[in-house]
């Protein structure tokens, strides 16, 4: 295996994602959103075979589904997955997803529903969907595009959607087991929530990103992880299968401007 | 015996005030047909719930929705329902946003004649802040668990899209997905559905689909005839949802008087007057079914 020279910023996020789902084992994995649907189907077709995916519409499939058009490629279901099935296997915890809240804050609490107040918003966002339930059955990792202090926030996120490390939250006599946060992986860096007392700690940084330029758009206090690195270049056979599972380039419209996976200096 | 009726009736048996269960999934089978005729009733005060697509924006837009029970409302390919963002944004109506698993639970305990299911989905998120009214529950057992006691949501009336009825009520829905019309048709005190066809009996002509049945006919109230009723939403396996309509309907939401204009144009008229303006009933049947 080579690492490639020339890739752009949204292929080294889909390898760092992939990642999220390794050493899951026989997991549903549910990437939702372009980069982390590929990262899904990267990481099954590299190193976790047993993962589980779908179709995005009601079928378990056994080898990742491209995106865009499908044209007359026959759909090959594995098995059946209406959403009743989905809520099942949320409820067992037999599930990590990834997922691209808007606001994601110090406890890794999350918000897709609205901002402004919630009675009166000043943007309707998605609603809750389907997240407090996912956080507090199954692992959820994050994919955020656009790293600022407006998506990881110095407050409280204005809806908490999903759930975090926030004990103030839960009432009394909860069977509070730890909130399963895999890793947020964004357009500058892959951090967790693995520090002392939950903490967010940087895992790696993308190439030609510093640690301090990460902490000033992060609107909470990050620690360097304790084997904190330069997140991994892809290799020819990673970016060969990502071309796979994305003819049509959809990749190239996530990150804001395309940019190349190795920062100008 | 014979359940038949049209749109008419059927929001004939409807009230002011009532809370009424829509099935389907999005933009996917949703009783449009019945939804127009309601929008063209001086029905008003209505309790909407649905896994919400464009009936939740329609039924914002006019005005006849006081209340929203949802667990989102989308059209897919348009993220956030664009009358619904407008109704929200103005503080217009009333929601109960939900998880959309507690949509389900809600459901489930109404039609199970239980006042709440426990579960853990809920707790330690903003659904507890903006539903007061959901309260937790202790477990009796040795674990003395605190749960969420999710409320059973009864409906005063179901409307269902399914793809063939018969005379009696017995229903089948094609496609992949059942969604959660079963659950609708269950917490229901009348289940109204329209149906792609009606035929004279199901178990004559269709017996080899039996397993595609959702609820028995004994929940069903009334049966309606409505070929390519779901339009603008898909209805597996006949066709699929009308995005250049939606996307149309969509950015009349951010113009002076979009909605009267889309109403007069497009509903006011009846239905038949609704497929012609909307590209005639051979453009609808042929709208294909998307692959994801």
């Amino acid at each position: 295996m080579t690492n490639a020279n020339d890739f752009s910023l949204a292929e080294l996020v889909i390898v760092a994602a992939a990642e999220a789902w390794r050493g899951d084992g026989e997991m549903l994995a549910t990437g939702i959103g372009p980069l982390p649907r590929i990262a899904a189907g990267l990481a099954k077709l590299t190193f976790a075979p047993g993962l589980m995916l779908t179709d995005g519409e009601a079928y378990t499939v056994e080898e990742p589904i491209p995106l865009g058009p499908r044209g007359d490629r026959p759909l090959r279901p594995s098995g059946w997955m209406p959403y009743s099935r989905i809520f099942d296997s949320v409820w067992s915890g037999k599930r990590h997803a990834m997922v691209t809240p808007v606001q994601v804050d110090r406890f890794a609490q999350a918000n897709i529903s609205a901002l402004g107040d919630f009675r009166k918003p000043k943007v309707q966002m998605l609603g809750v969907r389907g997240f407090p339930g996912n956080s507090v059955c199954h692992k959820n990792s994050m994919f955020l595009p656009s790293h600022s202090k407006r998506t990881f926030t110095e407050a409280e996120v204005d809806v908490v959607a999903s759930v975090g490390h926030n004990p103030s939250r839960w009432p009394l006599n909860a069977n509070r087991k730890p909130v399963d946060i895999g890793i947020i992986v964004t357009n500058l860096c892959v951090f967790d929530y693995n520090g002392p007392d939950h903490a967010a700690q940087v895992l790696s940084l993308h190439p030609g990103v510093s640690f301090e330029e990460v902490q000033a758009q992060t609107g909470f206090t990050l620690l360097r992880g304790p084997n904190m690195h330069v997140s991994a270049a892809p290799t020819e056979e990673q970016l060969a299968i990502i071309r796979h599972l994305d003819p049509g380039e959809i990749r190239t419209s996530v990150i804001k401007g395309n940019p190349p996976g190795q920062k100008a200096a | 015996m014979n359940k038949e009726m049209d749109t008419r009736s059927v929001v004939a048996q409807l009230r002011d005030g009532m809370t009424i269960g829509v099935g389907g999934w999005g933009p996917r089978r949703k009783p449009m047909a019945l939804i127009r005729e309601i929008l063209r009733s001086d029905l008003k005060d209505l309790t909407v719930v649905a896994y919400g697509g464009p009936e939740i924006g329609m039924l914002c837009a006019s005005g006849k929705a006081r209340k929203l029970v949802y667990g989102f409302v989308s059209l897919d390919a348009i993220p956030i329902e664009p009358y619904f963002r407008k109704a929200r944004e103005a503080g217009a109506v009333d929601v109960d946003e939900l998880d959309e698993g507690l949509l389900l639970l809600g459901l489930q305990a109404a039609g199970q004649q239980l006042p709440f299911l426990p579960t853990r989905v809920g707790l330690g998120s903003d659904v507890m802040t903006y539903n007061p009214y959901l309260k937790t529950v202790r477990s009796p057992y040795e674990d003395g668990e605190e749960l969420l006691a999710m409320k059973a949501i009864r409906l005063d009336a179901a409307l269902i899209h399914v793809s063939r009825s018969d005379r009696l009520g017995n229903t089948q829905t094609d496609g992949p997905d059942p969604y959660f019309d079963t659950l609708f048709a269950r917490a229901a005190d009348r289940v109204f559905v329209t149906a792609e066809e009606v035929v004279d009996r199901i178990d004559i002509s269709h017996p080899h689909l039996a397993k595609n049945n959702l609820f028995e006919r004994s929940l069903v109230t009334g049966v309606v005839s409505a070929p390519l009723g779901a339009h603008p939403t898909t209805s597996h396996d006949s066709y699929g949802w009308d995005m250049a309509h939606l996307r149309a309907y969509g950015t009349s939401a951010s113009e002076e008087g979009g909605w009267k204009r889309y109403f007069d144009e497009f509903i006011a008229g009846g239905e038949e007057s609704y497929f012609d303006r909307v590209g005639g009933r051979a453009h609808v049947s042929a709208l294909p079914i998307p692959a994801f």
